[in-house]
């Protein structure tokens, strides 16, 4: 590595109020996988805007094989070989595979040689796909794809890959990272951003630590442990979630035979899903984005109706229940998008915390809020969930992800549910919000109440459920106790080839 | 009633003459909200476009001069409008009323001078062989130049968005903004055009009525025309060939209650007053209620490009 494909020195942007990041220095040599690890805020992405030219840096440069690197916009960073792929924002869920990626070219063919070099890449690098399919219509894994591919026809020199494996299933994971292991042996470069430690010391040769907004160390992960890299991260040591002893009570809610239609076009039926949930206990629901997560919690907190007799809490039937029959019964849930379905972006937190919490929390008489008592709740949940706002006036959308999940889900837990439902309940959350979160869940089983925990962060359902199931298609896949679940045999229940197993075993 | 009194080969030719104005407007507001954007002031951008057509006509003698005059007016008055909402952020749905309020007075004022006045209108094409043909000559191709520039606009607008790059950016615009920004594409200089293209569009639509359809200035001569225009394109699902049925079938209903009246049909004058608006609305609903509705995901949606 004599001379570096893309020296970084001194980078420096403020915005108001904030320094995202202070004078970072390091260089990504030719042919290297560079992970770039940060809590959420760290500065990874203000960073990673700036090479891609979004972003102009208030000082420092950056050099591209010696010569002065300053792209004014993303196209110039483009044909100077730097392609990126993002984590949200940047597909068109109406417009196809072929046309989505013309948009991301700087000089796109003809569409049908566009297709014809989609399909030649997709299959030189193992990653299939078909160019006239609707985005829409395709999986986490299929999107990223496009995205991947998008990138790769333009012969990029470094690939910015943002967040990859967040929404891969284990087997998807090994797929990509095969396709950038190969991409390095071609000299390409990659800088790789993520917070899964395990994955960057299996991935990559070298590894930058922001926190924020300085740079703690570059240091190759693979001589650190996991710990170390984290720690680093934090800035303190985080307390991991207890284990604790496994008792489970009677059952309370009871899903027999649920069935429902897709909602939308691009939305998941629900199969025949029948499952079980006791008091005391934490269910794990896994699964690849899109497979039914979102129509579950939306038929569980009653968003939508379900057919009559296949949601019982305590043996009484609450299929034809509106959300609010529910929440008074116990069953409140946590919904995945923080911004817009958990909370409304533009009022306040005590707002918010009235729109769930105005009956159970006695917060409404004779149908007048009561502001002091309202407001006494959102200070409680503030308190005792270590949410970091200016006070509990602050509007939702001013609260960064993580503080503003942590009063998501801190609201509906001080509302002692008896079933608690959450989707995601850590998503996009640092290590030390998503530990906090974890072990409120954990506290709140163990006071005896029932947890369902749909998520995609299997490290994150390993570490707190009692029983695990994956979501396929809509399909839940049988359900077993986690103790004894290997990494390959969760991969084949995510991936539906479950019940193909059990079929053979009945045999 | 004497059915006998209607002459169908009139009947056709006023059609397309009667379409032409709202199919104008629909097809320009069409790549307005493709992109991303609604603007309710077509009503206001047409009957803008009405008066200034006129008003420059009649000073100049020049009908041609008046439809040129009319496209800039409206498209100048649209980029007020986009100026408020992509700039400054401002609601769309109040700035576009607001666009119409404006427009609607300031065509008074400035139409004052005008009334009563007639002003030179566009010669009849004499196509050549065309034309000539027995019935279709003057039911088809005895028109306007203006009636056949909408239609070769209805065609280019549809090849431009399906067929060109430029096209395929302005739909991804207004399908994710936050996208079309991540990769680079200039997410409001794109609105401002397409706002631009459609206040022009409207204007010529608004123009048409004034110094063709009519052919004198009354104040509040469009009558809605520019609300059936933006309720076209949405039962159209945002497709430039529904956008075409639509217009010829609202322009066609209206005609043709126009001649039942004339021919005595015993139904009440103000259920057949009526009809243009409600058969258009029902067909719309029907062409729309199979498949996709196909509403650019971001209309309406105000973008703010936060780094």
């Amino acid at each position: 590595m004599a001379d570096p494909l893309l020296r970084l020195r001194g980078l420096t942007k403020a915005y108001p109020g904030v320094i995202a990041n202070d004078d970072v220095s390091f260089d990504i040599g030719t042919g290297e996988i560079h992970a770039l690890l940060g809590e959420n805020g760290a500065g990874k992405s203000t960073l990673v805007k700036m090479i891609y030219g979004l972003v102009a840096p208030d000082r420092g440069e950056m050099r591209m094989n010696g010569a002065p690197f300053a792209p004014p916009r993303p196209s110039a960073a483009r044909s100077a070989g730097v392609a990126m792929v993002f984590q949200h924002f940047s597909l068109f869920d109406a417009l196809d595979v072929a046309e989505n990626v013309a948009l991301g070219m700087e000089d796109p063919p003809k569409p049908r040689d566009l297709a014809r070099q989609i399909r030649e890449v997709s299959e030189n690098y193992g990653l299939p796909l078909d160019p006239s399919r609707l985005v829409g219509t395709l999986s986490a894994g299929e999107r990223q794809r496009v995205e991947i591919i998008r990138c790769l026809l333009q012969d990029p020199r470094l690939l910015i890959m943002d967040e990859p494996t967040s929404v891969l299933t284990p087997q998807e994971v090994e797929i990509l990272f095969e396709t950038l292991r190969k991409l390095k042996s071609e000299g390409t470069s990659i800088l790789y951003i993520s917070h899964k430690l395990e994955e960057i010391r299996s991935l990559c040769d070298t590894a930058t630590i922001l926190r924020l907004g300085k740079k703690v160390d570059t240091c190759t992960p693979a001589e650190k442990s996991a710990r170390e890299l984290a720690e680093m991260m934090v800035g303190a040591s985080f307390a991991t979630p207890e284990a604790r002893a496994h008792d489970p009570g009677a059952v309370i809610l009871s899903v027999s035979n649920l069935s429902l239609p897709a909602p939308g076009a691009f939305g998941t039926p629900l199969r025949d899903i029948t499952f079980e949930l006791r008091a005391g206990e934490v269910l794990g629901l896994g699964g690849v984005a899109g497979n039914g997560q979102d129509e579950l919690l939306a038929a569980l907190s009653g968003e939508r109706l379900a057919p009559a007799g296949t949601i019982r809490l305590d043996g009484q039937d609450i299929s034809r229940a509106n959300p609010v029959a529910r929440r008074d019964a116990g069953l409140l849930s946590a919904p995945e998008e923080r911004l817009g379905h958990a909370a409304a972006p533009n009022m306040s937190l005590i707002e918010n915390g009235v729109l769930t919490a105005a009956r159970r929390e006695g917060l409404v008489s004779n149908g007048l809020i009561s502001w002091p008592k309202a407001r006494a709740f959102a200070e409680k949940v503030i308190a005792q969930f270590d949410v970091r706002t200016p006070g509990p006036g602050t509007a939702a959308r001013a609260l960064s992800g993580g503080n503003l999940q942590k009063f998501v889900i801190g609201r509906e837990i001080l509302q002692r549910p008896r079933v608690l439902v959450v989707n995601q309940p850590t998503w996009g959350v640092d290590a030390a919000a998503a530990a906090a979160i974890r072990q409120a869940l954990l506290d709140l089983a163990a006071e005896g109440a029932a947890i369902l925990c749909i998520s995609q962060d299997l490290d994150e359902l390993m570490q707190i459920s009692d029983r695990f199931g994956a979501l396929n298609e809509g399909r839940l896949s049988t359900i077993h106790p986690v103790a004894g679940l290997s990494i390959e045999k969760i991969g084949l229940m995510m991936g539906g080839a479950h019940d193909m197993e059990v079929a053979h075993v009945a045999e | 009633m004497d059915l006998g009194s209607i002459n169908p080969i009139l009947l056709v030719a006023s059609i397309m003459v009667s379409a032409t104005p709202i199919l104008l407007a629909a097809i320009g507001e069409m790549v307005v909200e493709k992109s991303g954007v609604l603007n309710l002031g077509v009503e206001g951008m047409m009957i803008t476009g009405a008066v200034v057509g006129f008003a420059v006509a009649v000073n100049t003698g020049s009908p041609v001069l008046g439809f040129a005059a009319a496209a800039l007016a409206s498209a100048v008055l649209s980029l007020s409008f986009g100026v408020l909402t992509q700039v400054f952020l401002s609601n769309q749905v109040a700035t576009g009323l607001g666009l119409t309020l404006v427009g609607l007075g300031l065509s008074a004022l400035i139409g004052k001078p005008y009334e009563g006045m007639k002003s030179p209108t566009l010669p009849k094409l004499d196509i050549p062989l065309l034309g000539d043909l027995p019935v279709l000559g003057r039911m088809l191709f005895s028109h306007d130049i203006m009636v056949y520039l909408s239609l070769a606009l209805v065609a280019a607008v549809w090849a431009f968005l399906k067929f060109t790059r430029a096209g395929l950016i302005l739909r991804a615009v207004g399908e994710s903004h936050d996208a079309a920004h991540a990769l680079g594409y200039k997410v409001v200089r794109i609105r401002l055009m397409a706002i631009f293209f459609g206040g022009a569009c409207a204007g010529l639509g608004g123009a048409y009525l004034s110094l063709v359809r009519v052919p004198q200035w009354t104040e509040g001569m469009t009558a809605g025309a520019g609300w059936i225009a933006l309720a076209i394109v949405v039962f159209a699902s945002w497709r430039a060939g529904r956008v075409l049925i639509g217009a010829y079938l609202f322009g066609g209903v209206t005609v043709l209650q126009l001649n039942l009246q004339a021919a005595g049909a015993r139904v009440p004058v103000e259920l057949l007053s009526t009809s243009p608006y409600l058969i258009t609305i029902l067909v719309l609903v029907l062409i729309s209620a199979r498949g996709i509705h196909g509403a650019p995901a971001c209309l309406g949606r105000p973008f703010h490009a936060s780094s």
